[in-house]
């Protein structure tokens, strides 16, 4: 498996980086998990019961599961996790989810019960590899200097062997591990930080495993050689991109003239000339295939005519002559905003530049330092439009993106939108573990948002893992390829030599 | 002498605090903070945790405070803690005593690099010397087309060419990294070439790309002592050619080049920046690489220090090295 960048630290709660939540997701359990219909199921938890208010969550955990140096998991260790993540000294950046806990309480050794102050909806998730960590080993210490986070002790399918900076992390699989030994004996997650490098080691056998850009994807790996040696998935990713428009500026407070925008735009197309077709286009906030995804909200299939329409009678034609519409003797341009390195923005503000012109828009576009632009300009809402995409969590909640209250200097419903509608809806959707009647809520959600269009969802790109043919037992799935990996198996003649250890 | 020495001892000692203090507000002023990989566009951070990740690392201080702490810390030989996530003294990221040598990050760059000085002086003294004996000959204009060619050459594409033509269709040697995943189970013997054959390739394309400095250098200094009245002298007492050119006149030509020792030291560790993340290279250029992106400040400074450090040195054991073999220098 090849990864770009290095882990920084093993103890989930800790990391901020990708490369450490792989590893780490490895090494640790929760006490529940996502299975590929991205439901909530048990973990170290065989199950759990909701107070018919929905404020009390009893956790009932696995008997007899053990970390990997011989010591019993019990709910002193969950309460140990959930103590360190919302202590004042831990740097984490995950606290938020376990401050709305009111009580926590260790009621049997295998049983663990948090009371919250009102119903919340995305706790019951929150309960995942964060906050169980092995008690006896760090109780007392600071957790920012504990051996631990190099060296860690879990009790998931893999332990760590052996992490050599810069180079390689080694893992064996967890004989003991609670639902049966992984089928391969060793995982070798190694560093390269240079992508084309990591391509080449792809080919010359030194990795079975690494994501592969669309470029890569469409042309590069369609040979014989990559056919007979290689198979390769795809499946939507947890992303979105988006233009947004800043809500208070004046050009944008009509919803006409965004709905305009969206009729001007054609999405299939920036699909498939920026993603070369490796994605799907998006109509709201969440992902196709996903149980919170509406696929019956308003679209806006590519129509330059209806677009010229609306614009019209929002009061904006082209009375000089000059191609570009006006109003009040103000010509209607703007500036998209996005951040520099990530071509696929840039491609995508230079299609939409060159589709507005065609109804009449001047569209300028500037790329600026990801630092620089999020300080300076999202944050100091100092932007017309910006191109920018959401990772989205499994959980559908986004209370923080779209709620109006939101809109304060380093918030994140940086357009300003508001809806009242929305607001209640939002509240709702948080308020009730019923998934029938979450999904009532963001079903409604998208609606009203794909009529009021803060955003225009632009695509969803897909992730396009590419895995050598020597493995099986993968399958594509929405939560992706590797949930399964301790059952991944090699057939015997495609076996190498195992490692000594 | 003695007093010299001290004198340029003293005189580095405001020369690095000036370096440091210099290099410290430069990446104070790029955009950004250590902790906006957490908290820029994540919807679970809330202003109060933003502030309290701020104070835990004394970013909330005015960088003249934060300059002093750090400065108070580096007197004591402390680079202090990283502020990546793994918090790890930065000390123990160059230099990791739980480490073998061979896997300390400043080690690995050390021995790389002057392995790539030695094949570039080995190299270049050679060509400098011939093409200047046979000035615009045509041995002359191929190896100065061809070391000028590994000049322009862009370092990381020359990099990828070689792995793909002998990793990808060669399978001759291996594309990155330092070792093999095998290494473990080698023998003594399978294990020293394991290394070495990891190295052909970095070592090659380094010293490739150096290899025009030192030789014209070479060259044009070689050919100012060609014409020097000794030489000519030389020739007239009937000494053979060979050791005119390599006893009289080559030997006075290799002065300049020791100053071009102390020199080329900054420009090595900023290459070592670019072919160990090609490489995939666990030296002290890659860490540089990701501290930089991640605006992790101690490990960043600290790398700086050190180099500053290397280089002053360097250039210290240049001027020595100069005045032991050239009297002229030593009697100022």
């Amino acid at each position: 498996m090849g990864s770009i960048g290095e882990p920084s630290v093993l103890i989930p709660m800790l990391s901020g980086d990708s490369a450490s939540q792989d590893v780490a997701g490895l090494i640790f359990n929760g006490l529940v998990k996502y299975d590929t219909d991205l439901r909530v199921v048990g973990d170290l938890a065989k199950s759990w019961d909701i107070s018919p208010d929905g404020l009390v969550i009893t956790f009932h955990l696995r008997k007899g599961v053990k970390w990997t140096d011989g010591v019993e998991f019990t709910a002193d260790d969950v309460m140990f996790g959930y103590k360190t993540i919302i202590s004042k000294n831990t740097p984490t950046a995950y606290s938020e989810d376990f401050k709305q806990v009111k009580k926590a309480e260790v009621v049997d050794k295998y049983t663990f019960r948090v009371t919250y102050a009102k119903p919340f909806a995305p706790a019951l998730t929150s309960w995942g590899n964060l906050v169980v960590l092995p008690k006896h080993l760090l109780e007392g210490g600071d957790i920012t200097k504990s051996p631990l986070g190099r060296n860690p002790v879990g009790m998931g399918p893999y332990r760590l062997r052996k992490w050599i900076s810069g180079q390689e992390l080694i893992l064996d699989s967890n004989r003991d591990y609670f639902e049966g030994r992984p089928y391969i004996d060793h995982y070798v997650y190694r560093i390269i930080p240079d992508p084309a490098t990591m391509f080449l080691e792809l080919q010359a056998g030194g990795l079975d495993m690494m994501g592969l850009t669309p470029l890569q994807y469409v042309k590069q790996t369609n040979t014989a050689y990559f056919r007979r040696n290689f198979r390769k998935f795809r499946y939507p990713s947890f992303v979105y991109t988006y233009l947004g428009f800043n809500l208070k500026y004046p050009l944008f407070k009509d919803r006409r003239v965004r709905q305009a925008i969206a009729y001007a735009i054609d999405k299939q197309e920036i699909v498939d000339v920026v993603l070369f077709g490796l994605g799907s286009i998006a109509t709201g906030p969440y992902v196709p295939h996903t149980w919170p995804y509406n696929p019956n909200v308003k679209r806006y299939p590519y129509n330059p005519e209806k677009a010229k329409r609306l614009l019209a009678g929002a009061g904006w034609r082209d009375t000089d002559g000059d191609g570009i519409l006006d109003k009040d003797g103000r010509p209607f341009e703007f500036t998209i905003l996005t951040n520099m390195g990530n071509t696929s923005r840039t491609n995508t503000a230079t299609i939409i530049q060159w589709r507005l012109a065609k109804v009449g828009i001047k569209v300028h576009i500037r790329a600026i330092e990801w630092s620089t632009f999020i300080n300076e300009y999202i944050d100091k809402r100092r932007f017309q439009a910006v191109i920018l995409g959401w990772q989205i969590g499994p959980d559908p909640d986004q209370y923080d993106i779209w709620y109006s209250g939101k809109t304060k200097e380093k918030e994140f419903n940086f357009v300003s939108y508001s809806n009242p509608e929305v607001d209640a809806l939002l509240e709702e959707g948080r308020r009730t573990f019923n998934i029938k009647e979450r999904k009532k809520a963001y079903f409604k959600i998208q609606e009203i948002l794909a009529e009021d269009l803060p955003y225009i969802f632009l695509y969803v790109p897909d992730a396009t893992p590419i895995v050598s043919a020597r493995f099986r037992g993968m399958r594509a799935t929405p939560i992706g390829i590797t949930y399964n990996l301790p059952k991944w198996y090699v057939p015997k003649p495609f076996q190498r030599p195992g490692m000594v250890p | 002498m003695l007093a010299y020495l001290v004198k340029r001892l003293l005189e580095m000692v405001p020369t690095l605090l000036g370096i440091t203090l210099i290099s410290f507000f430069i990446i104070h002023l790029a955009p950004g903070k250590p902790t906006d990989i957490y908290t820029a566009m994540n919807p679970k951070i809330t202003p109060e945790a933003r502030e309290r990740l701020d104070k835990l690392y004394n970013l909330d201080k005015p960088i003249t405070v934060q300059y002093w702490l750090w400065l108070e810390k580096v007197v004591k030989l402390d680079f202090g803690r990283s502020f990546s996530s793994d918090r790890r003294p930065v000390m123990e990221k160059i230099w990791d005593t739980h480490q073998p040598l061979l896997e300390r990050r400043l080690f690995i760059t050390f021995m790389i690099n002057l392995l790539s000085m030695i094949i570039i002086f080995a190299v270049a003294i050679p060509i400098g010397i011939t093409s200047a004996v046979r000035q615009n000959s045509l041995y002359d204009k191929v190896t100065t087309t061809t070391v000028f060619f590994g000049f322009a050459i862009p370092s990381f594409w020359l990099a990828l060419l070689l792995m793909i033509l002998f990793g990808v269709y060669l399978h001759w040697l291996p594309i990155s990294g330092l070792k093999s995943m095998d290494y473990d189970s080698l023998s003594l013997l399978g294990k020293i070439w394991d290394r070495t054959d990891h190295l052909i390739l970095p070592l090659f394309v380094s010293a490739f790309t150096g290899l025009a400095g030192a030789s014209r250098y070479m060259r044009s200094s070689m050919l100012e002592v060609i014409r020097q009245d000794y030489i000519t002298v030389a020739r007239a007492k009937g000494l053979p050619e060979k050791t005119v050119i390599y006893r009289h006149a080559a030997r006075n030509a290799l002065l300049p080049i020791i100053t071009l020792f102390g020199l080329s030291i900054p420009g090595l560790i900023g290459g070592s920046v670019i072919f160990e993340n090609i490489f995939g290279i666990p030296g002290m250029g890659q860490l540089f690489y990701m501290s930089v992106m991640m605006r992790d400040y101690p490990t960043v400074m600290g790398i700086l220090t050190i180099g500053a450090l290397l280089t002053l040195v360097g250039n210290l054991m240049a001027d020595i090295g100069y005045m032991m073999i050239d009297p002229r220098i030593r009697a100022k």
